[in-house]
């Protein structure tokens, strides 16, 4: 089922219009969040969505995003919006590695997701080692504050940053729902063996699809680090970033347009209301990643987004019989 | 050169741990030859056991391998109960779905731990714990000699109830040919149920005979589930004799790499092995074609 165009920008536009509403830092913090995890699960959706390659790793582009730009910055003293570009690159060529390895000895399924998981888990123990990633102690992002340089004051700057790239990713989304590149990843992901007998080049296509993903995940990195200022091997390559990575278009909806964005925001929102209740010990959050990943596959395949058509069924107003 | 007497000592201690880890994987090849289930949450489920076996001896004072008949029934009844409840309803029977369910379950299992019994790492030190036994060429601690012994021990009575029990024809049955098996009035979900449980059960056999060398932490999942999967795709999905010898090849790598580049480089070692089989041999030493 194609999204439309009209429907695409509309929602872009009613969320470029949210910081109107957004009268609290509480409030703009949580948007940020919202969208920020949109993108990381858009990233995902775009590969583990529409290509069907589920990868339980995707904190090995992200984390190479964010080191890129970390490093970029502080040893190179490059401008952090062009190391913002470079993240992207870094996280790209992290995926076309990866994607280059598994796809041309044709890993699928449960090989894929291992072998991404060891890829992740390979970078963190490397930045954990080496001296120029800060090892153990992590990276610190001196306070400049600038909107040249990437930390804004207010932070409906960062807002708008987080905007427009979950814009882009989620235009990717559409893209593929509306290109050629994107019908063959689809075909890809229904039945690979077909899809191969009908001419479709399945590596290069399986290639392109994680080389794109990888590359919006790296941008997220970039964000990361600019928005926290700081980074280090768990946060960059830790198993939190790669779940959170599925658990967003799972939640929402594999495979769709709003998906992650629907499931970003209802994460988001339970996060919080969870925090309050538990008080924000460690690691409770995750035992709830968990719990939700186990009971939206149980009983809400679809995700959220498929209770939409069903939602709007039930208000329509019934039109009488003999009319 | 390195001298000899560093480097036995090593090799022994490698193929010692590497038994364990041989136990642990031929849980998950078990699991994966009959359900073609990845059980991702196979080294929290080992995490919990370590728990199981460090609790027993601390709060009733129950020696690690005096515990054996109990963390062993109670892990296979808890891997039964998941197979049939948790796994069995998310999953809809759809491996990709499959996991990503025990990866929810691993998740879950790691972060309750974490929070309830905090991030301390805990260890236990029976009279034994330091004792050695001379083996002509070296010394090794006898913990490390008695979890060799018992992990070959438990591998052989395991292969025995798969050659020779009912319950052992029925498993490879339904691994064989599920239509079949089921013609013949093999009851399915009972048996899937009961390869998963004999797997967890595995697991917690390891476990008890891990904790005297070994310790209990939250985080003890996350890495032995890498190390579990590197053995099986190593010796092949599905495979008992590859299990067994991928084992002791990943106890030996990770040793020496320990030895030679420090430990968290050495761990290195065993994701490049994991990933270059991934790429070069996904069938393994010994598996069928996935």
């Amino acid at each position: 089922m194609k999204t439309p165009a009209a429907a695409v920008i509309g929602v872009l536009a009613a969320l470029a219009a949210l910081p109107l509403a957004l009268k609290s830092d509480f409030l703009s913090h949580f948007v940020i969040m919202a969208l920020y995890f949109a993108l990381l699960g858009q990233a995902w959706n775009l590969l583990g969505g529409y290509g069907g390659q589920r990868s339980f790793g995707h904190a090995a582009f992200f984390g190479t995003g964010a080191y890129a730009a970390a490093i970029f910055q502080l040893d190179l003293g490059i401008n952090p919006w062009i190391c913002l570009v470079l993240a992207g690159v870094a996280g790209a060529l992290a995926g076309a590695l990866v994607g280059a390895l598994s796809f041309r000895y044709g890993l699928r399924g449960s090989y894929f997701a291992l072998v991404t998981l060891a890829f992740a888990e390979v970078f963190r123990i490397v930045a954990d080692s080496v001296p120029f990633t800060g090892a153990g102690v992590g990276l610190q992002i001196p306070l400049k504050q600038s909107a040249a340089n990437f930390q804004f004051a207010d932070k409906l700057g960062f807002y708008w940053v987080i905007l427009a790239l979950t814009a882009l990713a989620t235009a990717a989304a559409w893209w593929l729902e509306n290109s050629c590149f994107g019908a063959d990843l689809v075909a890809i992901r229904e039945n690979e063996d077909a899809a191969r007998a009908l001419g479709i080049a399945v590596e290069r296509t399986k290639l392109g699809a994680i080389t794109l993903s990888a590359a919006l995940s790296g941008l997220a990195g970039s964000f990361y680090l600019q928005y926290f200022l700081y980074l280090d091997p768990r946060l960059a390559y830790g198993v939190e970033i790669s779940v959170a990575a599925l658990l967003v278009p799972l939640i929402g909806g594999v495979g769709t347009v709003f998906g992650p964005l629907v499931g970003a925001f209802a994460l988001r929102l339970l996060n919080e209301v969870s925090g309050t209740l538990t008080g924000g010990a460690p690691g409770l959050n995750l035992v709830l990643y968990g719990a939700l990943l186990i009971l939206i596959l149980a009983f809400l395949p679809d995700g959220l987004v498929s209770l939409f058509p069903r939602l709007a069924r039930a208000l329509r107003p019934r039109r009488p019989r003999h009319a | 050169m390195l001298a000899l007497d560093i480097l036995l000592p090593a090799l022994l201690n490698g193929i010692a741990t590497g038994a364990v880890y041989a136990l642990v994987a031929l849980g998950l090849t078990l699991i994966y030859g009959v359900l073609h289930i990845v059980n991702f949450a196979h080294g929290s489920l080992l995490m919990l056991a370590l728990y199981g076996v460090y609790f027993l001896y601390t709060l009733a004072g129950i020696d690690p391998y005096l515990a054996l008949p109990i963390i062993v029934p109670a892990m296979f009844a808890l891997g039964y109960a998941l197979q049939r409840t948790i796994i069995a309803t998310a999953s809809h029977g759809r491996e990709e779905n499959v996991l990503l369910v025990t990866l929810g379950l691993s998740i879950i299992i790691d972060n309750l731990a974490l929070y309830f019994w905090s991030g301390d790492t805990r260890t236990i030190n029976p009279s034994y714990a330091f004792e050695t036994v001379d083996l002509g060429v070296a010394f090794i601690a006898v913990p490390k000699a008695v979890s060799f012994a018992g992990a070959l021990l438990i591998t052989a009575l395991l292969w025995l109830l798969m050659e020779r029990a009912d319950l052992g024809k029925a498993i490879r049955a339904l691994a064989f040919e599920r239509r079949g098996a089921e013609l013949v009035g093999i009851d399915v979900q009972h048996t899937f149920a009961m390869s998963f449980g004999l797997g967890i059960a595995c697991v917690g056999a390891a476990a008890a005979l891990l904790l005297p060398s070994y310790y209990a932490h939250p985080g003890v999942g996350e890495s032995f589930v890498v190390i579990a999967f590197t053995i099986v795709v190593l010796g092949g999905m599905g495979s008992f004799l590859g299990a067994l010898l991928g084992g002791l090849i990943i106890g030996v790598t990770e040793s020496l790499g320990g030895l030679f580049l420090g430990e968290n480089l050495g761990r290195i070692g065993i994701f490049a092995i994991f990933i270059a089989i991934l790429l070069f041999r996904p069938t393994g030493l010994f598996g069928q074609r996935a």
